[in-house]
């Protein structure tokens, strides 16, 4: 028999103004096991807790029953008053007489009733309880950030720099992801390849970092601390170590038509390519799709100019398998598709663009050169509007557009309008907006900067259409401040584009079985206090595939998730949850449902001898849970048909106890 | 009194739309869209913001509600799915409702038809021209 004591707490007059704290001491006083009653201002307050361990000592307690807080917020801390008390930590029960009782009641009566009935669940669960003891795993020392754009790399070297060893697996042929094609950066205007590239010198160059660029991540499997993750790099048909990225044949090619992507199609480069001048690591890489050589056999120029013998039309994708304590996804986000809106042309004229393509445009090393040229003429523009909110803030149910804020458009815009008028001061720039959002150090002040000290024209009001016309834009939108419908002949459009996470994200979650929210974006393990972590152990998230965001911000989380994983690269062991499931393996028939459910991969089945009742031997398929593994979500023992799957901490017989004590 | 009629009016205006002005944005993309602007005393961003505020009487008496095309531009592109036009076709509907009869028959109206063609715009034909 346990001997229980009950600690009501009155959580200030958060529970005891709706909840009478003494009646319930008084009533958990007379159930079986109680030997111990009481109330208190504030539980969890050191004083609080000494009255716990106060108690522990004098009436020699087995158990104990918090009645108090959500257990999210205060059961870890009343497990280790227990253990400090010298019980074990499992053997506390939490009755959440505050966010399910308190907090939703008015009557005092009616929540006082409740709370009495839930801490009798309680106290009826802690006669069941046992004493756990988590398990522990080994950790290995080594990190993996899966993408390499500045989130990436800001976390890798934060990572690297700490004396662990960590691997970055880009997709594209070289790592600096989207701010690789930006031209200047905002509140401050500094280059962004000024910037970005000496960090991409310093990945390169880091010991403990190395770039698997052109792979991508194929499998994940394991747990926090020790995860097994299979990576294809893919064939680029040139010898990474020893091409010099001297770029000869990227001259010398023969096949000049293939659509640059880096320059978002905007002009071409040959089939044999280095991304961009700075690219690390600067090495060559052939496209099969436009390569003459490996499409029909014949060619062979790049091997031939090539003195380093770098060329490799044979390579093959390479599989690296690798152990990893810690994983950081960083797959950052696109522009979304802005076809879908008929309104604004931009399929039906060049000269409509998104602001991704403007970057590129003003870009010293773009398809211009710099120079500001409307891509169907090749003319210097001299009306140009930019039109924010394209696709982002749109109705929940909306066929196109996404329901958030894509949070970096008012200030790229701002930027943008800010670089035409600086270089240009010939060129009238209009914005049209529905609001200016500029919530970050020096970022209104830059917005002003553009209407009062550039000129741009900002408009609150939204296009509503665009029509191409004898080689100009009509656009036609409204001005809600003058109450007029303006009608602007423009050379150029430049379409703000909502962001969206990218396609690999999906299905990234899924290997990772991290959770994701309906637009795709990674989500946190609490909004607030935990952001750069995913709720599923050794995940973090750093960047853009977390939600929209700025530069600044996205290299401080960045750093927050290189922080998250040093602090459990240093561990060397981890201590596990002990409330796994376990199977009885004299119950259990092999059946395979609860592998089925489990989403974490934990259960595996092993043939295991038995002696049974008869003497004889018998050779039985029994089910097995991997403790460091299981996440303790009991689908498998809801899914067990036999009964053998229980949960340690929330056995089937402790939920019935719970549930008598309510019905009783 | 005055005053009560009016919230009621107001009240049958919501539901016979189905629209909830609280979805506005007040991004103005309708009155940016709409191709009747310049013949409008009330826009379209407007017509929804009057309704919100309850603002009828007005609206009752302008002219604009007639100017409406029901192209349904602003429909097809609000952001937020408020559909301008339907309000304007519901406040339009509540006029001419009690007086005079319809423009065309029934029977008229399968002969007429287009796939293309929203139905309301047939209906808001229907009721515009009848005066």
């Amino acid at each position: 028999m346990q001997r229980i004591g009950v600690f009501v707490c009155w959580c200030g007059s958060n529970i005891a103004a709706t909840v009478d704290v003494h009646a319930v001491a008084e009533a958990a006083r007379h159930e079986p096991g109680v030997v111990f009653s009481t109330d208190y201002q504030y539980m969890c307050s050191q004083a609080g807790q000494n009255m716990i361990i106060e108690a522990v000592k004098e009436h020699h307690l087995t158990g104990l029953v918090i009645c108090s807080c959500s257990p999210r917020m205060h059961e870890a801390t009343f497990r280790k008053t227990a253990a400090n008390a010298g019980i074990n930590p499992y053997m506390v029960e939490i009755a959440n007489i505050r966010e399910q009782c308190s907090w939703v009641h008015k009557d005092m009566a009616a929540g006082t009733e409740k709370a009495i009935i839930l801490a009798k669940a309680a106290i009826a669960k802690v006669h069941l309880n046992t004493a756990l003891t988590p398990g522990e795993s080994k950790v290995t020392k080594r990190a993996l950030v899966i993408g390499g754009g500045i989130a990436g790399i800001q976390t890798a070297l934060d990572i690297a720099e700490a004396g662990f060893p960590v691997d970055i697996v880009e997709k594209e042929p070289t790592i600096g992801g989207k701010m690789a094609q930006l031209d200047k950066t905002f509140p401050t205007l500094d280059c962004a390849a000024c910037i970005l590239t000496p960090k991409m010198v310093d990945a390169a160059q880091n010991e403990n970092i190395r770039i698997i660029s052109y792979a991508q991540v194929e499998e994940v499997g394991g747990f926090v601390g020790n995860f097994h993750v299979k990576i294809r790099k893919k064939a680029r048909f040139v010898n990474e170590d020893v091409c010099t990225g001297c770029g000869l044949c990227t001259e010398k090619c023969p096949q000049k038509k293939v659509p640059n992507a880096f320059n978002l199609n905007m002009d071409n480069h040959r089939a044999i390519y280095i991304p961009f001048a700075q690219a690390v690591p600067k090495v060559a890489v052939i496209d099969p799709n436009y390569c003459t050589m490996l499409k029909t056999g014949k060619c062979g120029v790049c091997a031939k100019v090539c003195t380093a013998g770098a060329i490799d039309y044979k390579q093959q994708d390479q599989i690296i398998e690798e152990e990893y304590g810690a994983i950081v996804a960083a797959t950052g986000y696109n522009p979304i598709s802005v076809e879908k809106f008929d309104e604004f042309a931009y399929s039906q004229s060049k000269d409509v663009i998104t602001s991704l393509e403007f970057e590129r445009l003003t870009n010293a090393a773009g398809p211009t050169a710099g120079k500001l040229l409307r891509p169907s003429d090749g003319e210097h523009p001299h009306t140009i509007v930019f039109v924010q909110c394209v696709g982002s803030r749109c109705a929940a149910n909306a066929a196109k557009g996404k329901e958030y804020c894509s949070k970096i458009c008012c200030m790229y815009t701002a930027k943008h309008a800010m670089l035409v008028r600086d270089k240009y001061p010939d060129t009238d720039v209009y914005v049209f907006y529905i609001d200016v959002r500029t919530p970050g150090k020096n970022f209104d002040e830059f917005y002003r900067r553009a209407v009062e000290e550039y000129g741009v024209h900002y408009i609150k009001g939204m296009v509503g259409k665009i029509t191409p016309e004898n080689g100009k834009l009509k656009v036609q939108g409204s001005d809600l401040i003058a109450d007029k419908q303006l009608h602007i002949d423009a050379d150029l459009v430049v379409l703000a584009a909502a962001i969206e996470p990218d396609k690999s994200a999906r299905p990234l979650a899924t290997m990772l079985t991290a959770s994701m929210d309906t637009n795709d974006f990674f989500t946190e393990a609490h909004p607030k206090l935990r952001p750069v972590e995913s709720p599923t152990a050794g995940i973090f998230l750093s960047g853009t595939c977390q939600g929209p965001k700025d530069i600044p911000e996205t290299v401080s989380q960045a750093s927050a998730a290189a922080a998250k994983v040093i602090g459990l690269l240093s561990k060397n062991t981890l201590k596990g949850n002990p409330c796994v499931a376990q199977s009885d393996e004299w119950m259990c028939n092999g059946c395979s449902s609860c592998a089925n459910v489990c989403p974490y991969g934990a259960i595996t089945y092993e043939n295991k001898e038995f002696r049974m009742p008869d003497r004889s031997t018998k050779v039985r398929r029994i089910a097995k849970v991997n403790p460091a593994v299981c996440q303790g979500c009991g689908a498998c023992t809801v899914a067990c048909p036999s009964g053998a799957m229980d949960l340690n901490g929330f056995k089937n017989n402790q939920i019935m106890a719970e549930v008598d004590a309510i019905c009783k | 009194m005055e005053q009560n009629k009016m919230a009621s009016l107001n009240t049958q205006i919501l539901r016979m739309s189905g629209v909830n002005p609280r979805k506005c944005m007040r991004c103005g993309k309708c009155s940016g869209t709409c191709p009747a602007y310049d013949e409008m005393e009330y826009h379209p961003h407007q017509f929804v913001h009057m309704v919100e505020t309850g603002d009828i009487a007005s609206l009752l008496q302008s002219e604009s509600i007639y100017k409406c095309l029901s192209c349904f531009a602003c429909v097809e592109r609000c952001p937020r799915g408020v559909e301008p036009a339907k309000l304007i076709e519901a406040i339009r509907s509540l006029k001419t409702r009690p007086v005079g009869q319809n423009h065309i028959t029934p029977d008229e109206i399968p002969a007429l038809l287009d796939e293309d063609l929203p139905q309301q715009a047939i209906v808001s034909a229907l009721r515009k021209y009848m005066k």
